[in-house]
């Protein structure tokens, strides 16, 4: 049988990548994808510590995180369309001015 | 035995795929290295005794959001050339910053470690009080969605019934008539 | 070594075995069963009647010359084929397609057939077959070709669409059954009303049947919803660039996605296995007879119906068959409670 902890230190490890991906990264794309990475990585967490606790309580707070993680990257993914179509850029950059 | 190992080499999968996507320059790789990625958490969610979040995982995640991640990719054909200067014209890239942005990093790993190996009860073994029956049934999970938590279910439904609407109204090009 | 893991093990070689057979015996079928509509023969040259036909297919399609487009994107274009032909391959593995059986007593416990039999058999089915949207956009973009692009964009676009009704349709069985295996799916169809009207749930579901195969054709895009490979309009849609074994990978995963949807169709509408004048061990040959019967109904549809434009195919999905299926999911909800109540 494998330790919660093993389970916990796999998504501690996860959320960090996913924080490195969202700091050090300059693309729109790559940036929403490390946001689903630490998404991920806490839904993990959830069915981890729902699992230790013996009850479904995990697994339906982890349904609930994915349904807000999708609305979540569409919505997200429509602002970036309608941002490249002003700039034609995806780096977060080019958009630090107010002015156009 | 073999259940080790099979968490050995899921995690390391997830971690490995989740790093190639931070790391690459192509947007559509570093898409399918989040899939891959999804596809390991499907299994050590399988390995927690949750069939239903896996196959959920699947369906929702690598089977939705990331098709519409894809597409989006391909729409704007995200170019490949500009990542590595953008990332290099990155405005925090100055030594002094780089150094204590690192002392921080390291001290939040270090945090981590630490809270991780010094909780009580986070040594015992996943499911050691049993229960693998009660928690892998669809049915019992139906019955605490709709029971216990029937008003966070419907409040997801408008949730996403809004993010629709917003999703569609953002992306329109401006001038379009209805 | 013990014997019921080697008969586990034969039961999925066999499987799969069965499975690339298939596709080789649809594509002598459909040429076959469209020369005899079309009132002519189909190939008749190689072997008796043409039966010999795949095997001088694939003899041909292996000795062309493996060409990529210079601008391809190199791991992706080998990658789509690879990932379309997985996707088909695995969805089968959480399909049973036959009853339990001790091999007439030769071992101990009974062995399903079938690869696997998961608790959550239905959902991992569609989980999968949507993994398969992939092969085809990944293959429509990385050609770095117009035809095939958009190809690929209206493929993934018709089959994201129809998941829905997919998805909907399979709710609505799910609430008659009562459970997500497959299994029991089909042991909840055995025996018969009156004596003689067997009690399978298309009888209890017409419209989630019609529904259901409206929206399998849609997703394993055959006609009248082939638009990607429409012939006359994109070329050849997204498998434009391709050649050679890249290029058989394509037609192979589209009839085993076929083989796929009509054996969960067998298995969750028409009663799976189970059939009169045969004994339980035998209930393999009436899974054959009818997903038969349900792959002759889509070559049949195929080659009499004209092909749908991109924009009524879309309209279709969305404000027909969608809230038809959800009309027939609150339906059969309310009259579950009501008959159980």
């Amino acid at each position: 049988m494998i330790p919660l902890s093993h389970y916990l230190i796999v998504s501690a490890v996860l959320f960090t990548i996913g924080t490195a991906g969202v700091f050090l990264r300059r693309n729109f794309i790559t940036i929403l994808l490390s946001i689903e990475i630490m998404l991920n990585a806490v839904n993990l967490t959830f069915v981890a510590f729902g699992r230790q606790q013996g009850g479904v309580d995990g697994q339906i707070i982890v349904f609930f995180v994915m349904a807000v993680a999708a609305a979540e990257a569409a919505v997200g993914l429509a602002i970036v369309i309608g941002l490249y179509r002003h700039r034609e850029s995806l780096n977060p950059d080019a958009f630090a001015s107010l002015k156009w | 035995m073999p259940e080790t190992l099979v968490f050995y080499l899921l995690s390391g999968l997830a971690i490995g795929a989740s790093a190639i996507v931070i790391g690459q320059r192509n947007p559509m790789y570093s898409v399918m290295m989040l899939i891959a990625s999804f596809g390991a958490l499907a299994g050590l969610y399988v390995q927690l005794d949750a069939p239903f979040v896996a196959v959920a995982q699947i369906i929702i995640y690598a089977g939705a959001i990331m098709v519409l991640f894809l597409f989006v990719v391909m729409l704007l054909n995200a170019s490949r050339e500009n990542a590595a200067e953008w990332d290099r014209s990155h405005p925090l890239r100055q030594p002094a910053v780089v150094r204590f942005g690192g002392l921080l990093a390291l001290l939040l790993v270090v945090q981590l470690a630490w809270a991780l190996l010094s909780a009580r009860g986070l040594a015992g073994p996943v499911g050691a009080r049993g229960g693998a029956e009660t928690v892998s049934s669809v049915r019992v999970l139906g019955r605490v969605l709709f029971t216990d938590y029937v008003f966070a279910f419907e409040a997801t439904s408008i949730l996403i019934l809004v993010a629709m609407v917003g999703a569609v109204v953002l992306a329109r090009r401006e001038g379009e008539g209805s | 070594m013990d014997l019921t893991l080697l008969v586990q093990l034969g039961v999925i070689g066999l499987t799969f075995f069965m499975l690339i057979n298939a596709s080789a015996i649809l594509v002598l079928a459909e040429r076959k069963i469209m020369g005899f509509m079309q009132q002519r023969y189909g190939p008749y040259l190689v072997g008796p009647h043409g039966m010999l036909q795949p095997f001088a297919d694939i003899i041909k399609l292996l000795m062309k010359e493996e060409l990529r487009p210079k601008g391809a994107d190199k791991w992706l274009f080998t990658l789509a084929p690879v990932l379309s032909i997985t996707a088909a391959f695995a969805a089968f593995a959480a399909v049973p397609w036959g009853a339990q059986t001790t091999l007439f007593g030769l071992l101990e416990e009974p062995v399903t057939l079938g690869v696997a039999d998961i608790n959550v058999g239905i959902l991992v089915i569609f989980a999968i077959t949507s993994m398969g949207v992939y092969g085809i956009v990944l293959a429509g973009w990385s050609s770095n070709s117009k035809y095939s692009l958009f190809g690929g964009l209206r493929a993934s676009a018709q089959m994201i669409s129809y998941e829905l009704s997919y998805a909907t349709a399979l709710a609505a069985v799910i609430l008659l059954a009562g459970s997500l295996s497959l299994r029991e799916v089909v042991d909840g169809q055995s025996g018969a009303w009156l004596g003689f009207i067997p009690s399978w749930y298309v009888f209890l579901q017409p419209v989630g049947f019609v529904i259901y195969m409206i929206a399998g054709v849609a997703e394993t895009n055959r006609a009248p919803f082939d638009f990607p490979e429409a012939e006359q309009e994109l070329v050849a849609g997204y498998n434009t660039e391709y050649s050679s074994v890249r290029f058989a990978l394509f037609p192979q995963a589209e009839y085993i996605n076929m083989t796929t949807m009509a054996a969960v169709a067998t298995d969750l509408y028409l009663g799976g296995w189970h059939g009169p004048f045969l004994p339980p061990e035998y209930g393999w040959i009436w899974f054959l007879l009818k997903v038969g019967a349900i792959l002759f109904a889509y070559i049949w549809v195929r080659w009499t119906v004209p092909r749908y434009r991109y924009d009524q195919l879309m309209h279709f999905g969305w404000k027909w068959l969608f809230p038809a299926a959800v009309i027939n999911l609150i339906l059969t909800a309310a009259l579950v409670l009501y008959f159980d109540a």
